[in-house]
């Protein structure tokens, strides 16, 4: 390479980087602005000073108390364990179906599986809704967790079927020989050779179920089955001009999830790459 | 003994996959169809329903608020997918080029990507209070603000009949990452003698990205093109709290009048009606946009699309 050309190179380097610090900073922002929010006292939330000149943690107490957090903490971790446990498993068992058994139909099957990715929620909230009325199941957790058990999501059983496909057969004939059944195979090779995939279904459906809003909306009215969301919401309609204590009670909300992101981000990454890059 | 190992391996493959089989059954075909049914009903959930034929989708054609919700889920989707795309393709670009640091720069473009639901609604809906979120501050001191407000005065965004949709389609912005980490895992999975036979060749910047990277990244984008066209259309969770549609009906996206419909105002035959006329809007767009992609995705070799 010419000298010049390695010049134009490092500048070219050097503009990028001085863009992308740019871009960092505004992502940064709203992360920022939130949590010195939190930390101010009323008035200088009111007039919009920069920094609290003392952090008031107290607003983090004031805040979980006016969301009867650990309650709403108890019943969001009820329902989101619950539904990641079903999901990892009927998804895992589903996608080992797909990816490893022949039966007749399968391809047609599994390609209906990818058609419902396209299909949004809200088509089938209402019947779903009547569905769970007739059972009785309004305003219990069983809406937001039972069907997870089956098979809850098309794109998780996508992504695990992805990642089934990229372990070798041989490992499964060589099982077969010993005399592993189907399922023997499925619970002693190919899931503890998936705990990457398996991790990275856990932690969307930890984040979806987390945040998910709607689901408690619709289903659950009594105060106390409430989830985060939904009591976040609640304080919010009360307290909006509060933005001190609005933005302490979202930021601790939004923590499990930043504290996870940072831990296992090469999962999400993972997941977000298998489907959109290979698919 | 073959034949039944096969039938054996059949029984299996359909055990295997009868959660999926039962779930598909109880909470997507027959949801489907009964919402089909329903949405020749008039019902209020509480008295029996009675069969309207085709009196909801009548009323619907009628109902300017279908036509409200409509215009702003069509304006909001394109220009936050097109700005979503745009940018993430740019900033996945600009972190391809050697820069130095990229896995942190990497974690916090996606760090916004993956918090959603209710806690960013409301970060959101303070940011952009005129009073004492921290937005408008910022435009007025890089003098932003007189531009914007040459447009339409006063830049109260969500309290702005012309600034709320805008509102959101900036906060989608935020989340440009989610995009962007699938392009740069495309980018980096170029072949790099690609780039250097262009090189000999002596191919300028421009058309190393024409002819190179835009036809090896068109497949992504096609995949992000579709997710976020269905994402956009089922906007909920940041419309109900932040402007709760508002004002004028200004941020009325058509699952937030869908909500409304069915489950405040126990509507739930006309729901229905809505329900469908989403879905055919969906797969209406999702069948052009597959179509005109032959016109414009590029697959390499064995490497095939879906």
């Amino acid at each position: 390479m010419t000298h010049s050309k390695i010049t134009r190179r490092r500048i070219w380097t050097i503009a990028a980087t001085i863009i992308i610090l740019v871009g960092v900073f505004i992502i940064l922002i709203p992360l920022f602005w939130m949590l010195t929010t939190s930390l101010k006292t009323y008035a200088e939330a009111e007039s919009m000073a920069w920094l609290p000149r003392k952090p008031q943690w107290n607003n983090y107490f004031t805040a979980l108390r006016a969301i009867n957090f650990w309650r709403a903490l108890g019943n969001t971790l009820l329902i989101t364990f619950l539904a990641m446990t079903g999901h990892v498993f009927s998804c895992a068992l589903v996608a080992y179906g797909f990816s490893r058994l022949r039966f007749p139909f399968r391809d047609p099957l599994f390609v209906i599986l990818l058609a419902t990715m396209m299909i949004p929620a809200q088509v089938t909230m209402i019947p779903i809704f009547i569905e769970f009325r007739a059972l009785g199941w309004v305003d219990t957790f069983y809406p937001l967790t039972v069907p997870a058990f089956l098979g809850g999501s098309a794109f998780f059983i996508f992504l695990l079927r992805q990642f089934f496909m990229t372990i070798p057969t041989e490992m499964d004939d060589a099982a077969r020989i010993d005399g592993c059944s189907h399922f023997g195979i499925f619970f002693k090779i190919i899931l503890p050779l998936s705990k990457p995939a398996l991790l990275t279904v856990a932690l969307f459906s930890f984040m979806g179920n987390w945040n998910d809003f709607m689901g408690p909306l619709i289903y659950l009215n009594s105060p106390e089955k409430k989830t985060l969301a939904l009591a976040l919401q609640d304080f919010n309609s009360l307290y909006a001009v509060q933005p001190h204590l609005m933005m302490a009670a979202s930021l601790v909300i939004m923590l499990p999830c930043l504290a996870i992101f940072f831990f296992a981000q090469r999962y999400f990454i993972k997941g977000m790459v298998i489907t959109g890059v290979k698919g | 003994m073959n034949l039944s190992a096969r039938k054996r391996e059949a029984l299996s493959g359909y055990f295997a996959i009868s959660p999926w089989l039962i779930g598909f059954l109880a909470f997507i075909i027959g949801p489907i169809l009964a919402s089909l049914f329903l949405s020749f009903m008039k019902w209020d959930i509480i008295t029996p329903p009675a069969f309207v034929g085709g009196g909801n989708y009548k009323r619907l054609i009628e109902d300017p608020l279908l036509y409200q919700c409509l215009k702003v889920t069509f304006i909001y989707t394109v220009f936050a997918i097109p700005l979503n795309l745009g940018f993430g393709l740019l900033v996945a670009i600009l972190m391809n080029q050697g820069v130095k640091g990229i896995n942190i720069f990497r974690t916090i473009f996606y760090m916004p990507a993956i918090l959603s639901g209710v806690a960013v609604a409301i970060l959101w809906q303070k940011i952009f209070n005129p009073h004492f979120g921290v937005l408008n501050p910022i435009l007025k001191l890089l003098h932003i603000m007189p531009v914007l407000e040459l447009i339409s005065s006063p830049v109260t965004w969500l309290y702005s009949e012309f600034w709320a949709l805008p509102s959101f389609i900036i906060m989608n912005l935020w989340a440009v990452g989610g995009a962007m980490i699938i392009y740069l895992a495309a980018l980096q999975g170029i072949p790099t003698h690609l780039f250097e036979s262009a090189d000999i060749d002596g191919a300028s910047v421009w058309s190393k990205f024409r002819h190179i990277t835009l036809p090896m990244l068109s497949p992504v984008i096609l995949f992000n093109l579709i997710m976020g066209i269905i994402g956009s259309f089922q906007v909920f969770t940041s419309s109900y709290i932040m402007t709760g549609g508002g004002p004028n009906n200004a941020t009325l996206f058509y699952v937030l009048n869908l909500y409304r419909q069915a489950f405040q105002y126990h509507r739930m035959g006309y729901g229905c009606a809505l329900a469908w006329v989403l879905f055919i809007i969906i797969i209406v767009f999702t069948l052009l946009i597959l179509k005109s992609s032959s016109a414009w995705v590029y697959y390499a070799g064995a490497r095939r699309g879906k």
